[in-house]
């Protein structure tokens, strides 16, 4: 599917600006009308400004971009390949689903602790529990789509007797990939919140660390900046989450989640 | 019938006895009993019968894709080259249509799964979707096309691959009276001109006489049987055959058969 912006699309894209605008507008009268101490809650302005401070900014953005984008990708692989395995290998599945249903049950942000006693801490410690935290959905809905085939829609190929990779490569993979995404969309946040665990429990580097630095001194602004990077770098895989869905999922076979 | 018999040499296909039993944990459910008929090359032959009597069934059957109990079945004759993956087209009841694939791809499938020349494989595409009314919809998606369309797309599809045998799931089920009298006529003239062999399930008793060189009427019930009625209007049908106190006759005849008069 081509991107277009039609006059529907052109509407939502008004609307999306138009109400983050107004969240910020609203930020900024309370400050000003409550006189809210800047310590408790900056003003737009003075978080703003804190870009310009003297705090390495850049670096912990691109260390925790790393982590999140590098754990997702992981996940991406680990959970769409497991997925396609025990789609091969039903005897697999069978054993293995019923585990990774009770895993998907576990407090993943509590292995956080466990994982960084494992391997120490660090970029790829981080990037380990983004990809922990993230890849069990992505392997769930895949693992679904691969299954939910329509089964006259095998019996059709099966007139022709195609054989298994055919029906795989023709049917079940393009018929799945609309879950994959549903799951893809899903496992962004959780990558985010996986670097971010990672980052604060024990690092020395990352937007995270950099907000405990921070927060001794008691700089609100400052704080609340590295907050909105860390939503910025998830917003942005999202986008291109969603970009990749729009060239590869016709409009129809979408399937809508969060 | 024997000397009918003699011209047209063995039967394409050769039901005996066919029985299906669906099982579950629970209970055994009869869908087809004792399914026994003839189709020979060339012939169009409708399978009518209430919903739920076991057309579906009995169809998939054929196509290779359930078992049954008892009988015997031969499909494509003995001794001849038919090959069941490409000497075999199917529309199911519904459509069908794979929905990433845009129109004039799905019409390919077949070609594609039996590895056919591509390219001659689009042109046949592109002239059955004109034959079919969609000329011009080759680049839509199916969910741009209505019902009607995306069962005509399936029948296209159906004869992509230029099969022996087509097995028809009351392909016209879903289509307005007007656009499914045209298809009827239009299905008649791809017969005609094919001399393929079709197997068309319907529940229209005037749409299976119009159609059928012969009819076999399913019945519900725990008995299940089969009848076979020759149908003997002379070919090509026309529309005002519907009319005549012949036509009226089979009709009769094949509600009396589904008791329903
Ligand atoms: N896979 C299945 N498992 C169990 N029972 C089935 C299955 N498929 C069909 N049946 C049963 O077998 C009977 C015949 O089904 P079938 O689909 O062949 O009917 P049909 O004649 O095609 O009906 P319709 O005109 O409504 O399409 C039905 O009563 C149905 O409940
Ligand atoms: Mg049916």
């Amino acid at each position: 599917m081509r991107l277009r912006i039609t006059g529907d699309a052109a509407l939502r894209w008004t609307a999306i600006v138009g109400v983050h605008a107004a969240v910020v507008f609203l930020w900024y009268l309370a400050v000003e009308y409550w006189e809210i101490p800047k310590f408790i809650l900056a003003s737009p302005q003075a978080t703003f400004m804190s870009l310009f401070d003297d705090y390495p900014w850049f670096d912990n953005t691109l260390v925790t971009a790393m982590e999140i984008f590098g754990g997702y990708f992981l996940a991406v692989v680990v959970g769409v390949g497991l997925a396609l395995m025990f789609s091969w290998f039903r005897t697999v599945e069978t054993l293995m689903m019923p585990l990774v249903i009770s895993l998907n049950m576990v407090p993943k942000v509590a292995l956080g602790p466990l994982i960084i006693v494992w391997i120490d801490y660090g970029l790829q410690t981080n990037i380990i529990i983004a990809f922990s935290i993230s890849f069990l959905p992505i392997l769930i809905t895949t693992a679904r789509g691969l299954r939910e085939v329509e089964p006259d829609l095998i019996d059709l190929v099966k007139t022709l007797r195609a054989t298994r990779w055919q029906v795989f490569i023709k049917i079940q993979l393009p018929g799945s990939l609309p879950y994959i995404f549903s799951g893809m969309k899903v496992a962004v946040v959780l990558a985010v919140a996986g670097a971010i665990v990672g980052e604060i429990i024990a690092s020395e580097e990352g937007l995270a660390y950099l907000i405990g630095q921070v927060q001794v001194t008691l700089d609100t602004a400052a704080m609340m900046m590295a907050v909105i990077l860390i939503t910025l770098v998830g917003v942005a895989l999202y986008l291109i989450v969603l970009i990749l869905e729009r060239v590869f999922v016709v409009r129809d076979a979408r399937v809508e989640t969060v | 019938m024997t000397v009918d018999a003699a011209t047209q040499g063995e039967p394409f296909i050769r039901l005996n006895g066919i029985k299906k039993i669906f099982r579950s944990r629970r209970q055994e459910f009869l869908a087809v009993s004792d399914a026994t008929f003839d189709v020979h090359e060339g012939d169009l032959v409708s399978l009518v019968g209430p919903s739920g009597c076991g057309k579906t069934t009995l169809l998939k059957i054929i196509a290779g894709l359930y078992t049954f109990e008892d009988g015997t079945m031969e499909v494509g004759g003995a001794g001849s080259d038919f090959d069941p993956a490409r000497d075999v087209g199917m529309v199911f009841q519904q459509p069908l249509l794979l929905k990433w694939r845009r129109v004039l791809e799905n019409v390919i499938l077949p070609a594609e799964i039996l590895g056919l020349p591509m390219r001659a494989a689009r042109d046949r595409a592109r002239d059955l979707l004109d034959m079919v009314g969609l000329a011009g919809h080759e680049q839509k998606y199916p969910y741009e096309l209505s019902g009607g369309m995306q069962q005509r797309a399936a029948i296209a599809r159906s004869l992509v691959h230029d099969p022996k045998l087509i097995l028809m799931d009351e392909p016209f089920g879903a289509l307005d009276a007007l656009t499914r009298e045209r298809m009827n006529l239009e299905l008649l003239r791809i017969w005609e001109q094919s001399r393929k062999t079709i197997l068309f399930v319907t529940h229209g008793i005037a749409e299976a006489v119009f159609l059928g060189t012969k009819v076999v009427v399913l019945t519900a019930g725990p008995a299940r049987m089969a009848d076979r009625i020759d149908i003997d209007l002379p070919q090509p049908r026309t529309l005002d055959m519907k009319t005549q106190e012949q036509f009226g006759a089979y009709t009769r005849r094949i509600y009396q058969l589904l008791g329903m008069e």
